[in-house]
């Protein structure tokens, strides 16, 4: 069950309100994205807790129905 | 606890033991989706691509031929894909992390810094 790019950034930005999410469909068939994820919430973590946060934010998804995102992480310039 | 349960959870255990001697027994694994001559996923492919630039020895996991490892490894890291980096027993990340630490020359210098031995 592939999901649209619209219910990947609903979904991190219900869990991260002040992320600013920006999907890109790779293939365009609705199944590889890339997504770019800033959020102040990720200050002082390392990559992996960052990118966990997103992946917690996806519900169990990734890995599942997302099989392929590629994410990357930031925290937004102040 | 049923018989059931008892048996999943010694299995678990067993299975996380095994991922454990294999981080633990080599300087750096990776964990993929087919072989580094021919991975089975673009994800691992780039993983594999990224240790080769590095010019790093590594030892590689196909867990599309051990389902046990392929969920074990998942719930070892808490980490929900494959392809997995492990150096010095640490996890390290995924593809992406590993791209975005090489592009920063983070993963060279992660390497380095655990004196970890190149490849012959």
């Amino acid at each position: 069950m592939a999901m649209s790019a619209a219910e990947i950034e609903g979904m991190i930005r219900a869990a991260l309100p002040d992320a600013q999410v920006t999907i890109t469909d790779l293939a365009g068939d609705g199944d590889h994205y890339a997504a770019h994820v800033a959020s102040a919430s990720f200050a002082g973590m390392s990559r992996v807790q960052q990118h966990k946060l997103v992946y917690d934010a996806l519900g169990g998804r990734m890995g599942g129905a997302l099989h392929a995102l590629q994410l990357t992480t930031a925290v937004p310039n102040s | 606890m049923t018989k059931q349960e008892l048996n999943e959870s010694l299995a678990m255990s067993d299975v996380n033991q095994r991922i454990s001697d294999i981080v633990n027994g080599h300087d750096v694994v990776l964990f993929m989706k087919g072989t580094p001559l021919f991975p089975q996923c673009g994800f691992s492919n780039r993983a594999v691509a990224i240790l080769d630039h590095c010019g790093v020895a590594f030892e590689s996991v196909d867990v599309l031929q051990d389902m046990e490892v392929r969920q074990g490894i998942k719930n070892f890291s808490d980490w929900p894909t494959i392809p997995q980096l492990y150096v010095k027993g640490e996890f390290v990340g995924g593809s992406d992390i590993m791209m975005e630490m090489f592009e920063a020359g983070e993963l060279q210098q992660l390497l380095d810094d655990k004196q970890v031995a190149q490849a012959s």
